[in-house]
């Protein structure tokens, strides 16, 4: 079956490195991803603070784009338009007369049944039975994986995982030779959105989770979102202004840690545009 | 031939006033069977019930339609009055003159004319009323109470005063309950197994008490007054009569690595044992799913230890059968386990314990002899954070109501702790404080107030482990929520209290209602407390939902001056007006068909299967029969029945087309 | 039109709608003399094929009224009444009959006041509707057709 891909504005900004590991990947298990033409923005958190029905007509465009293309099944990489496409199938599903109106806002026939899939989720389904031949170089690491808020809540909508202790990502982990660290600050939250207004409380607060990975011995924290990406990683100088400190631990997404894993360059999976210095590889 | 007496009353002008009571009567004497038609002013005063007794004599009445007030008023005076006349109380009916006509209408032609109306309706129906008889149902008179915590402790006790028998049934080797775990009590602080163990030994010694310990209700046939309840008497692998319980036995046990369930797992036991040294009957028994010979077939040093000979390895369960006349359920409760909360780590802490584990820790009979040490190293916390609402009045979790008791109990271990640990800190987060009761609020601000223990309004989102410290964060919401991070050595959650294990199962034994969360349910939320809806059956304690000690023990005693004024009589009286399944010429013979969807609307129970059989026994047809000591008479079955083999006795099907039919026809 | 006088027969359960209308007596409450109470221990007694007999037999408009829900005096009679009704209605409308006639209504023993209403407006609105003369018609050609058919 072909897979659907919505990259969303960070794959093609500020994460592009996620973008190249999710390719690399998916070329070296020869999985085929369709990126659905004409995609839009899905929103993300401006829409429904704003205008609740555009927050559902963005996410239900690209979904009704997917019905289109024949994608049965599309794989969202980051957590924050996973969240906005999940929360949207769920709110139309429930509310039929909802449904029929943002078909007519976005003047397409749109039908919500396509599978979401977030990274993990992919990962378990494609990656995972055929990863045991394919690891050439385990990922003999402590690690920490932090999930951040839009990977598992709300959980009664997406449910997925446990909300207050995940553990997905941390089994994805042991299955390529990682040792997941007991790590009480899994969904504690970055900063989020705040990244760019008020990098004060991205600092203290990312601040926090990168103390308590570094204090429980772990080489790496792992992550499946952009946003955590860029807060934990690109806003590190910040942190440890904030923080009078000087972390070095660095912030890995979970497909680049899977693809060091089967041997793929640093290169390859967009390590090298890190801020932080990865030199566990 | 019908010969029907109609008795118009004015009700003084109540009636009169805007109804023609003499065109009413007038009107129907003219019909068909009706052989007296007559008014009169007051028909409930003693005069006019001496007209209707003297003209039933009189004319010789088949049936009596009294035109007055509602039946709902009136309807047992005129039906006694009928009955002292010589007819069948259940051949009179009433029209309903006055709170359906005359109060609610103007005086006009109209009025009149639907007072006639609704005479004219009840001739037709008290046409074909039936004579019946009272139903009456033997009583045996025993008790069965189900649980022996403190609940039915109290229940048997009441009820084995009274002068009657009472058989107490408890699951586990001990009786007691949750009381006997608990160290001290709230709001006095005395001691739990102080004012507990004395009962305890009365119930054992009361001589109108059988108690059977490890055992539990196999089944429950029968209704109110007439139980047939099946006991499974679980092994204990030890002849009672020969056992004196010196427990040489239980100090020689290999096998001692086995989590004390009495002490909530913080202690240890052997394979045979004695939940705890209050337990009565005080005798041991041996845990099969431990115990080595009946794990590798080999061991058997109790029985070689055992001075009188009384280990017993190949004892069977015994199945006995009781025939007993009401039931008290009293099963009690359970609490969540730190399991529950995965924001707390799923019970992965060893120092994150629950309220019970708490209690036995401060018990001076507990794992510690009464010093607060905990778990993880035995070290003595020096700063302790309790958690009320764990679980409690928390839809995410599933379980939206309070557990009541932990407001309390949660003030009780804070006080508690810092009588033990006078350097210590105790910090308690809660949501509100819910402490009605005598002198529990008192109690409160005595731990606030003298005890110094910090009260924190406020919830906590997550604990976790660090430096080892648990590292509880949570949120004051009295100082505009800011958060608050408490660096803890223990952490106490007051968890939520839930349905015993089982509970499920035994109210389906029992055929009484449960709720959502298991809790059994009482017959009205406020004026049938104890009674549940099959009767004969009554709740006490916390089998209904979480209840303090005073509480369990109010209810008990309720449910036993229940049970005793059933006892107080030999022969049960009921209202015959229940359902019947119609039987036709030869006996064989009914219109049932045997679906048994009547079976499954009954909120009663009420429904039997009854095989017919020829002579050599051949089953020729099961049909549905209606349990008279059951049925309430709500009629559900008839109106569900696809064959129309049901009828009910009063409102039959007959009864109420007639009535249909008179009330739109002209006459 | 103006003089006609509607037919309405209520069917109620004795432990709430029934004393619901004997307090609407003890206020003093007034209600139009049309409606006509027949008294059944519980909605869950009231055999759906009575609203029919009182159709046949002339019978304008119908009231079914018992316990709210979760008061019913049996535990749950009403929730049966409730469903049977949901269904009866269905199978009503389909075959024609105009359902518009019967109000389905809860009224506990407390509620006189409420039991007036009900009632009134359902006096009021059969009275707009008319005789329900159509009923008879419709069974009768039903019958004939199928007379001819065989």
């Amino acid at each position: 079956m072909k897979t659907g891909l919505y990259p969303g504005c960070s794959l093609t900004g500020s994460a592009r490195d996620y973008n190249e590991s999710v390719s690399a990947l998916a070329e070296a298990f020869g999985l085929e991803l369709i990126q659905i033409p004409d995609w839009n923005c899905c929103g993300a958190t401006a829409a429904h603070n704003l205008n609740k029905e555009l927050s559902l007509a963005l996410p239900a465009r690209i979904l009704a784009l997917a019905e289109k293309n024949g994608l049965e099944e599309i794989v969202v990489p980051c957590a924050a338009c996973y969240s906005r496409l999940v929360v949207t199938q769920h709110e139309l599903k429930k509310n039929p007369e909802l449904k029929n109106r943002i078909s007519e806002v976005i003047e397409m026939d749109y039908r919500g049944t396509s599978r979401i899939l977030n990274v993990i989720e992919w990962i378990d389904k494609y990656i995972i039975p055929l990863l045991p031949e394919k690891i050439t170089k385990p990922f003999n690491y402590k690690v920490a994986c932090y999930y951040g808020c839009l990977l598992v809540r709300p959980n009664k909508v997406l449910n997925y995982d446990r909300a207050e202790d995940p553990q997905t990502m941390d089994i994805v982990m042991t299955k390529i030779g990682a040792q997941p660290v007991d790590y009480p600050y899994k969904t504690e939250c970055c900063g989020a959105g705040f990244s760019i207004s008020r990098t004060d409380i991205v600092s203290k607060l990312s601040g926090k989770i990168i103390e308590d990975a570094e204090y429980r011995g772990a080489d790496a924290i792992i992550v499946a979102c952009p946003m955590c990406h860029s807060n934990l990683d690109m806003r590190r100088p910040d942190i440890n202004k904030y923080w009078k400190t000087e972390f070095k631990i660095p912030v890995i997404f979970v497909t680049q840690a899977i693809g060091l894993a089967i041997g793929l360059s640093p290169e390859k999976v967009g390590l090298k545009r890190h801020f932080v210095d990865v030199k566990i590889s | 031939m019908a010969r029907i007496g109609v008795f118009v009353c004015h009700c003084g002008e109540n009636i009169s006033a805007t109804v023609d009571c003499g065109k009413v009567a007038e009107t129907i004497g003219k019909l068909k069977h009706v052989v007296l038609s007559t008014e009169y002013k007051y028909m409930c005063s003693d005069p006019g019930q001496t007209l209707i007794k003297e003209a039933i004599k009189e004319h010789n009445l088949t049936g009596v339609v009294v035109s007055a007030c509602s039946p709902r008023m009136h309807e047992p005076t005129f039906r006694k009055a009928c009955a002292e006349g010589g007819l069948n109380p259940y051949l009179c009916e009433m029209a309903n003159l006055r709170e359906h006509c005359s109060w609610v209408h103007e005086k006009n032609e109209l009025t009149t004319e639907k007072a006639i109306d609704i005479v004219r309706t009840q001739v037709e129906k008290v046409k074909l009323n039936s004579a019946l008889q009272p139903i009456k149902v033997p009583v045996t008179k025993t008790a069965m109470v189900i649980g022996g915590g403190i609940a039915g402790i109290q229940a048997a006790l009441d009820i084995a005063n009274t002068g009657h028998k009472v058989v107490m049934i408890e699951r586990s080797p001990s009786i007691g309950g949750h009381m006997s775990q608990l160290s001290e009590t709230f709001p006095t602080l005395d001691c739990s197994q102080c004012i507990l163990t004395p009962r305890m030994v009365e119930v054992a010694q009361h001589p109108n008490i059988t108690l059977y310990t490890y055992a539990e209700v196999e089944s429950v046939e029968g209704f109110i007054g007439n139980f047939t309840v099946k006991v499974r008497k679980k092994a204990k692998s030890l002849d009672e009569k020969l056992c004196t319980g010196c427990g040489l036995c239980t100090t020689k046990c290999p096998q001692k690595k086995i989590p004390n369930e009495f002490e909530q797992g913080m202690g240890m036991r052997p394979a045979i044992y004695i939940p705890f040294p209050q337990a009565v009957p005080n005798r041991p028994v041996i845990d099969r799913e431990h115990c080595t010979y009946y794990i590798k077939g080999k061991c058997k040093i109790c029985e070689i230890v055992c001075p009188t000979k009384a280990i017993r390895f190949d004892q069977p369960d015994e199945i006995i059968e009781l025939q007993i006349g009401a039931i008290v359920a009293a099963t009690g409760f359970d609490i969540k386990h730190a399991d529950f909360f995965p924001e707390y780590g799923y019970g992965r802490y060893k120092d994150i314990i629950d309220g019970l584990q708490f209690e036995r820790l401060a018990s001076a009979s507990g794992p510690t002899s009464g010093v607060i040490k905990r778990p993880s190293d035995g070290q003595i916390p020096k700063n302790i954070v309790f958690i009320a609402c764990a679980g409690s009045r928390d839809p995410a979790k599933g379980i939206a109501y309070c557990s009541k008791i932990c407001c309390m109990y949660t003030a009780k271990h804070a006080m508690l702790y810092k009588h033990k640990v006078h350097e210590g800190k105790a910090h308690v987060f809660y949501m509100d404080i819910r402490s009605g009761g005598k002198n529990y609020d008192e109690f409160v601000r005595r731990a606030i107030e003298e005890d110094h223990v910090n009260y924190i309004r406020g919830r906590v989102s997550t604990i976790y482990e660090r430096n080892g410290k648990l590292i509880v964060k949570g949120v004051d919401t009295l100082l505009s929520s800011m958060p608050v991070e408490i660096e803890a050595d223990m952490v106490v959650l007051a968890t939520a209290g839930v349905a015993n294990s089982g509970a499920e199962e035994l109210a389906q034994k029992l055929h009484i209602s449960y709720d959502s969360h298991k809790f059994f349910a009482e017959a009205h939320p406020k004026l049938k407390p104890v009674e549940t809806n099959t009767a004969g059956i009554f709740l006490a304690g916390a089998c209904q939902n979480p209840k303090d000690i005073p509480d369990s023990v109010s209810q008990a005693s309720g449910s036993a001056v229940k049970v005793a004024a059933l006892f107080s009589q030999n022969e049960l009286t009921r209202e015959p007006l229940v359902a019947v399944v119609n039987r036709m010429g030869p006996p064989l013979h009914s219109t049932c068909v045997g679906c048994f969807l009547c079976q499954a609307v009954c909120p009663y129970q009420a429904i039997e299967r009854e095989d017919i059989k020829t002579r050599d026994g051949k089953v020729l047809k099961s049909l549905a029969k209606i349990n008279e000591g059951l049925c309430q008479g709500c009629g559900t079955c008839v109106a569900l029945c696809r064959s129309k083999s049901i009828d009910l006795h009063g409102y039959s099907n007959n009864q109420v087309y007639a009535e249909v039919v008179a009330l739109l026809n002209e006459y | 039109m103006s003089d006609f006088e509607p037919k309405v027969v209520a069917f109620v359960c004795n432990w709430c709608t029934y004393a619901g209308a004997d307090l609407t007596g003890t206020s003093r409450l007034k209600y139009a003399s049309n409606v006509k109470i027949i008294r059944f221990p519980c909605t869950g007694r009231i055999d759906f094929m009575l609203l029919l007999k009182a159709f046949a037999n002339g019978a304008d408009g119908i009231i079914v009224s018992g316990c709210h829900p979760n008061d019913c005096h049996y535990t749950s009679g009403n929730f049966h009444a409730k469903r049977r009704w949901i269904m009866f209605k269905e199978l009503m409308d389909f075959m024609g009959i105009d359902m518009n006639r019967v109000t389905f209504s809860w009224v506990s023993a407390a509620e006189g006041a409420k039991w007036a209403e009900v009632v009134n407006e359902t006096v009021t609105r059969i009275r707009e509707m008319g005789p329900y003369v159509s009923y008879k018609e419709l069974v009768n050609k039903t019958i004939e057709e199928e007379v001819k058919n065989e």
